[in-house]
């Protein structure tokens, strides 16, 4: 339970980004390198904080995509009249420094040992958190089956599509939706989630799974409705809601 | 052009935040509405970010939480949280 502890007044943590690697055209991981990072647990996110030479300061929340124990990764999506974004998918290289703060989070998280069946619904860049928790499923060797449910615009928009692919299998399985456009022969969903979707998708509610949704708070809101239409407990849904602005 | 339900996050967007007032994780901390008595986790919580920051209740839509900040000093607001349980 590192990361949650009483940690007293929480300081701001020096990062250098130690590594980029594009994802798509609009999103970009970045590798930071945290010397006084005190762990992290999938699901949780932190708050990055760049100051302009004038001192003027903006931060924003990134959820963290690395397992535990595996370094901190961010991965960002390019809100285009963003403060912060833009500068880390366009512009941070390795090298530069930022400061974060965290991890922030003890409700959006899934650590690994929970017996349960795992459903994670992502939109869009909202597939971080939940990337962090299939990778720490992976790391753990846990035997929770876990169905990921993403919602992407395009196949090109698809974040860690490879890596989906290759987690695939002994429990672990994806779900696209491609709302926008889908390529020739695209066998998987092509709409946005709905209750109907999600009824076909889901576990059955007679297993009481677990749920993450992560995505807008239109999509999550979506999400959310269609899991209680499908007999879902309230309590059984957790769900993160980013901002517009970033 | 954002509508208004696009400016409403939850309680996870102000983990950051609650973290360096109380110096404790706040998202999963059971918050008792003032308002209707509903108990959820913070996180279950409706938050709206603007100038300041208005938490509310999602059952009765009470304002639970206000907080300001400016000019190096925080104004909390609890008077409709009838509690807040630290872990």
């Amino acid at each position: 339970m590192a990361g949650t502890a009483v940690l007293g007044r929480l300081t701001w943590l020096t990062a250098d980004v130690s590594a980029v690697t594009a994802e798509t055209s609009r999103v970009r991981t970045l590798s930071l390198d945290v010397p006084d990072w005190p762990g992290h647990r999938a699901g949780q996110h932190l708050d990055v904080r760049l100051t302009a030479e004038d001192g003027y300061q903006a931060e924003r929340s990134y959820s963290i995509a690395s397992a535990p124990g595996d370094g901190v990764a961010l991965t960002v999506e390019r809100l285009d009249d963003g403060e912060v974004s833009p500068y880390l998918v366009d512009d941070a290289r390795e090298g530069d420094r930022v400061e974060v703060r965290g991890p922030i989070g003890g409700y959006f998280v899934w650590d690994g040992d929970e017996p349960e069946p795992v459903l994670l619904v992502g939109g869009g860049s909202g597939v971080v958190p939940l990337m962090a928790m299939a990778r720490q499923r992976a790391r753990v060797g846990s035997a929770a089956p876990m169905k990921l449910l993403l919602s992407s615009r395009t196949i090109e928009d698809v974040i860690y599509r490879e890596e989906l692919e290759a987690l695939s299998g002994g429990g672990f399985e994806v779900v696209h939706t491609l709302t926008r456009s889908q390529p020739p022969g695209w066998g998987g969903y092509s709409r946005r989630i709905d209750s109907e979707l999600l009824a076909e998708v889901a576990w059955p509610a007679s297993e009481s799974p677990r749920v993450y949704v992560c995505g807008s708070t239109r999509f999550v809101d979506a999400a959310a409705d269609g899991l209680l239409q499908a007999g879902y407990d309230a309590l059984w849904i957790r769900t993160e809601r980013f901002g517009a602005t970033g | 052009m954002i509508g208004t339900s696009e400016l409403r996050l939850d309680g996870n967007a102000i983990g950051g935040l609650l973290l360096e007032l109380f110096g404790a994780e706040l998202t999963a901390a059971p918050c008792v509405c003032a308002g209707c008595g509903a108990r959820e986790e913070m996180a279950r919580l409706d938050v709206y970010v603007g100038a300041g920051i208005v938490v509310r209740c999602r059952h009765c839509e009470s304002v639970m939480v206000r907080i300001v900040q400016g000019q190096g000093r925080t104004w909390l607001d609890l008077s409709g949280a009838a509690s807040l349980e630290l872990g």
